[in-house]
Parts: C-alpha cells; sequence; structure tokens
C-alpha cells in the first residue's frame, strides 16, 4: 500500500519510492534519484511527476522543478523510446565522436534533442560520458556501446530498431583477452 | 564493455582482482577480502589512520591531498553524526579509472568505506555515482546486498558488538559540477549541485551538518590494500610524498588506450609509448592533457617527467585525475581548446560570476575564432578571461576552465596566429555554425 493514495507510478515503482524516503537522514535526499527513477518509469518529468514527488518528499513544487533543471539527464519533454547519447568530449573527438554524431544525424534525420517521427530514437550530443578509454562511445538509454565506427553504430541501431538489445543485461568484461604487451 | 588490457611495466595493488570475477563476494574473500576490514576493527582509529598517513597516499579525484592527514582532521567527537561521502561522480573528460573499478572490485570501494567509517567514527557511508553508471550502480548495489547478508555491513559487523556501518548507494542526474566535495554534498541532500564557501571544512561541517570525510572511490577502495600490505610498504612503490600506485586511464591517439595501473612517478613517456604503445598510426606526438582536461595540455618534448603530483606541478601542470589524453599531431589546438571550453561552459552551474561569465565568453570567442572570424585580439583577450577568472570563485571549476585555456594560447600561440592566417587544418572536427555580429564587443579589453 502506497504512501500515496492515488499514486501515477507502478506499484513496484511507488513502493520503491516509500521505501527510499526512510532511508536517509534527511528525505529530500531521495529528491535526485526519484527523479531520475520516475523519468525512467514515465519517459520524462511530467508535471505530475512533479506533483506527486512534491507530495512524497513535503517539497514545494518550485524545489522540485529547481532542483529538475540543473541536471542534464533530467528531461521535461518526451524523448525516443532509445534515447541515442553521442560522446565528443575530448577523448572521443580524437577518435571520431565527432563523425560518430554526424553519422547519426544523417541516418536519423534528426539533429540534437530531436526525436524520430515514429518516435523509436531521439539523439543528443553529450558531455564525457566517463568511457574514454573504449572511444568513441555511446550511451543508448543506459547502455553503453564502445570503440564504434560509422558501421557498428548502424549495427548498433538496427539491433535496437528490431527491438533487440534494449533491455540487454550488462554482462561483466570478466575474462576479456589482455593484448599481449610488447 | 571497457576492455581490460595489460602490462609488464604495471604494478597490480588495486587492479590485483580486475578480471578475477571479485564482484562475486565468495571470489572476493577468497582474494583475501574483508580481511583488512577485520584487522582495523580489531586494530583501532588510530593504528589505521598512522597507516594511512604512512602510505603517503594522495587523493586520486585531482587535488592529491593526503589522505590520513584528511581523516585525522575529523574531530574525535561530535554533536552530530559523521559520514563518509564516496565520490564516484567521475566526470573529468579523460577519466574511466572509477568505471573500471566499480565494474570489476567492487567490494574494495565497501570495504575502504568501512575502514574510513572505523577510522573517523562514523557509522554511515554513501556511495555516491554518476546517473549514466547505472549500470554500475547496479553491481554496487548488488555488492551492497551480499556484504549486508553476510553481516558485513549493517549492526554489530563481522559479529563485533557496537561496530554498526551501513552503507547508502545514490545515484546522481547528470552534472560535472558535482564531482566537487561540497556540490556532491548539496545533491546528496536533494538540492541544486551548487558549491558552499568553505571554511568550515567538510571534516567539520560536511553533509547534514555533521562531520564527513568524502573520498574518491580510487582513493578509498586504496584502504585496505594499505592496511594488509602496511603503510610504508605501499609509499615504497611509489616516489616521496607520493606513496603508492594509480590507475592511469589513457586514451586519444595512442596504440593501446586502457585503464593502467603504474607506480607513482612512472614516466609519462614510458606510459604513452610503452605502455599504450605508442602514437596511433605511427604519427608523431603533438601534446599530451596529463590529468583531465582540467590539466594544463604538455608539448611533445615536455614529457620527460614522472607521473606524480609533485613532479606535474612543477612542470606546470598537474596530474589531476590520471586521465592521460594524448593528442598526435593532425590536431588542431584551436578546436582542442573549442571543445574544451564547451564542456565547462555547459557544465558551470552558474553560481559564481567569472566563471559562468567567463567560461561563456572564452566559449563565444572561440567558436568566433573557429569559424573564421577571428583576430589577434581575441587571442590575448582569451588570455585575459582566463586569468581573471583564476582563483576568483567558490569552487575549483572556474580554475578547472582557466587553466587548460591559458595552456592553450600561452603554449600554442603561434598555431592560434597561424589559424588567423588561413593556415587551417584540413580537416576540423567540429561543425563550424554561423556566428552573428561579433559578440566580444565590451566584453574584455
Amino acid at each position: 500500500m502506497s504512501a500515496i493514495t492515488n499514486t501515477i507510478f507502478s506499484p513496484e515503482l511507488a513502493a520503491r519510492f516509500d521505501k527510499l524516503v526512510t532511508i536517509y537522514p534527511v528525505k529530500r535526499s531521495a529528491l535526485v534519484p526519484m527523479l531520475l527513477y520516475a523519468q525512467d518509469e514515465v519517459g520524462y518529468v511530467s508535471d505530475e511527476v512533479v506533483a506527486e514527488l512534491a507530495e512524497r518528499l513535503d517539497l514545494l513544487e518550485l524545489d522540485v522543478r529547481s532542483v529538475l533543471s540543473y541536471y542534464s539527464m533530467l528531461r521535461t519533454k518526451p524523448a525516443g523510446k532509445y534515447n541515442v547519447q553521442v560522446c565528443t568530449n575530448i577523448s572521443c573527438m580524437l577518435r571520431g565522436g565527432f563523425e560518430l554524431l554526424q553519422h547519426c544525424k544523417d541516418t536519423l534525420h534528426i539533429g540534437h534533442k530531436e526525436t524520430t517521427k515514429d518516435g523509436l530514437f531521439s539523439l543528443e550530443e553529450v558531455e564525457c560520458i566517463g568511457a574514454c578509454c573504449w572511444a568513441p562511445a555511446v550511451q543508448v538509454n543506459y547502455d553503453f556501446h564502445e570503440n564504434l565506427t560509422p558501421a557498428k553504430m548502424d549495427a548498433v541501431l538496427a539491433g535496437y530498431a528490431a527491438g533487440k538489445g534494449a533491455n540487454e543485461p550488462p554482462s561483466p568484461s570478466i575474462g576479456s583477452p589482455a593484448p599481449e604487451a610488447k | 564493455m571497457p576492455t581490460i588490457v595489460s602490462h609488464p611495466d604495471e604494478v597490480k595493488v588495486l587492479s590485483r582482482r580486475f578480471g578475477k570475477g571479485a564482484t562475486n563476494i565468495d571470489k572476493y574473500i577468497a582474494l583475501d577480502g574483508y580481511k583488512a576490514t577485520q584487522l582495523a576493527i580489531e586494530k583501532g582509529p588510530e593504528w589505521i589512520i598512522a597507516e594511512m598517513k604512512a602510505s603517503g597516499l594522495r587523493g586520486r579525484g585531482g587535488a592529491g591531498f593526503p589522505t590520513g592527514m584528511k581523516w585525522s582532521f575529523v574531530p574525535k567527537t561530535s554533536d552530530k553524526p559523521k559520514y563518509i561521502l564516496v565520490n564516484g561522480d567521475e566526470s573529468e573528460p579523460g577519466t574511466c579509472k572509477d568505471h573500471v573499478l566499480f565494474l570489476e572490485d567492487p567490494h574494495a570501494v565497501i570495504e575502504g568505506t568501512i575502514i574510513a567509517g572505523l577510522a573517523v567514527g562514523a557509522k554511515t557511508g554513501f556511495i555516491y555515482l554518476r546517473g549514466e553508471y547505472r549500470y554500475l550502480l547496479k553491481i554496487m548495489e548488488k555488492a551492497v546486498a551480499d556484504a549486508y547478508a553476510k553481516g558485513f555491513l549493517g549492526k554489530n559487523i563481522f559479529g563485533k558488538d557496537g561496530v554498526d556501518f551501513e552503507i547508502i548507494t545514490q545515484t546522481g542526474a547528470g552534472a560535472y559540477e558535482v564531482g566537487e566535495e561540497s556540490a556532491l554534498m548539496e545533491s546528496l541532500e536533494g538540492k541544486r549541485g551548487i558549491p558552499r564557501i568553505r571554511p568550515p571544512f567538510p571534516a567539520v561541517v560536511g553533509l547534514y551538518g555533521g562531520p564527513t570525510v568524502i573520498n574518491n572511490a580510487e582513493t578509498i577502495a586504496n584502504a585496505p590494500h594499505i592496511l594488509l600490505m602496511g603503510g610504508e610498504a605501499y609509499a615504497k612503490l611509489g616516489t616521496e610524498r607520493n606513496g603508492g600506485t594509480r590507475l592511469f586511464g589513457i586514451s586519444g591517439h595512442v596504440e593501446r588506450p586502457g585503464v593502467y595501473e603504474l607506480p607513482m612517478g612512472y614516466s609519462l613517456r614510458d606510459a604513452i609509448y610503452k605502455v599504450a604503445g605508442g602514437i596511433k598510426g605511427g604519427k608523431a606526438l603533438k601534446a599530451v592533457v596529463p590529468g583531465g582536461a582540467s590539466c594544463p595540455i604538455l608539448k611533445a618534448d615536455e614529457i620527460d617527467v614522472g607521473l606524480d603530483f609533485d613532479q606535474m606541478a612543477k612542470a606546470g601542470t598537474m596530474l589531476g585525475s590520471g586521465g592521460i589524453v594524448v593528442l598526435d599531431e593532425t590536431v588542431s589546438i584551436v578546436e582542442f581548446a573549442l571543445r574544451t571550453i564547451r564542456f565547462y561552459q555547459h557544465e558551470s552551474c552558474g553560481w559564481c560570476i567569472p566563471c559562468r561569465e567567463g567560461t561563456d565568453w572564452i566559449k563565444k570567442t572561440l567558436t568566433r575564432f573557429h569559424a573564421g572570424g577571428g583576430n589577434k585580439k581575441d587571442i590575448d583577450n582569451i588570455q585575459y578571461l582566463a586569468e581573471n577568472m583564476m582563483g576568483r570563485t567558490f569552487c575549483p571549476l572556474g580554475d578547472a576552465a582557466a587553466m587548460p585555456t591559458l595552456g592553450f594560447v600561452k603554449k600554442f600561440r603561434s598555431e592560434f596566429e597561424e589559424y588567423l592566417e588561413g593556415k587551417r587544418v584540413e580537416n576540423l572536427l567540429i561543425q563550424i555554425t554561423p556566428v552573428g555580429e561579433p559578440e566580444l564587443a565590451g566584453a574584455a579589453h
């Protein structure tokens, strides 16, 4: 039974939020994770999300919006089902990040922060995603794709379009062969 | 998935469990896991801090503050609860070492957090990961749950009465600035990541007003290794005042990019040419950004320097986060400078005017310059703007933007001048967007 009677979230997420607000010394500490988890489920941070999170945390909607506007992963409009985030920061730039971004623009026929007509893909040029040694790297939703080329990017996009790879659980990299040192 | 690389020159302390399945708690225990925590419980806080001080370990986030000293600053008694805050917001461009650490050895991070808690008398630790690291957060959450199930976290850990420690994992939601310690606390308190003025320092007034130790994830993961091998033995692996080893992420134009664990003081030249296999495609080296985007660039003839905090400072740059970004001869420094400042302008939180305005004007100037609308005075203006940001902001983001910018215009001034004369590199990477009338009027004189 959720703490909120008419929650807009799934029972699982509502239950998770009920718990999340209790684990910190101060309830408000749950706000940033809640915004992100709510976005994961709803697709974006809607007015309804803002209202419910404010209620759950005893905050003004204004407080929630002030925090919401600060973090770059949070959005107030829907994105595509698969949000393609191309890093062009220095390490990726040196290994073809801009080429990859242009390739995605040409292939998907959309620009930065735009969504394809069928709502399947959206595209974003993002800042460093912490995959510098495996550049150029792209994140599709939360999945990392590394050491990409335009051809590999096509395969990645085709995989998502075919409904594969979206919920692919990350497998640990254990055992990947180390290259022979000279 | 990150490729795990290896080289004979590596000294594997922190990375010794990488690739061995240590995410599994039983595997971790079999590889000497959680022994250091039990030793720490047995020997007590004074011993822990003495070992940490003897180890010469300095903060791996970038500032290089001695860890043992940081822990010793926490007051023994406090009316408010004390906290350990682990900074896994890894966002410095060129840096992906914590990525590998969370992926391959999450329990070392947990153990380090407990040890820090035992050292300063904290009973709660937070492990904060950047929002983009969702799959790593899941790995950390599983590791924490497994540690609770074994009785290594919670009440009376390891069966010791009255020894309690809780760990809460937290996700960010996209913000470079939150990697700064005081902004990190704000974010964890559910606010915008705006820096706090110091003093008071977090060791005295930190999270929720309580004394707080904030350490980078790699720093904290070193603690169990130090306690097991002894602080002095760890110190000996490195150079004077720069104990131990460090995870270096080598990226950019090298043959074998990757995260390598090298002893502190290891030669930058060897890191590039030996460990990472030299410049990609046999091209010539142009420059190196030695420790993440915020570190002043080194020219090709400046790389005979040891990778420790003091030698890098002497060379006029910083060891920073250990992210070594290698540029070959084809890179346009004008373009590289533009991409760098675009990042800092995007990430400036806007709280301090010199940073907010400075990054914006440098970006505008460089965008126009890059597009072919520059003039000689722009180069001076860029330098003037950067110099006036230095040391004038609450947090180091202003400096982090200004320092590399100064490096670019001072060390590569001739390249900026040649750019004006039309000697541009052939293949510019950043698309030129038409810029309107000179926006610079009145910016800086």
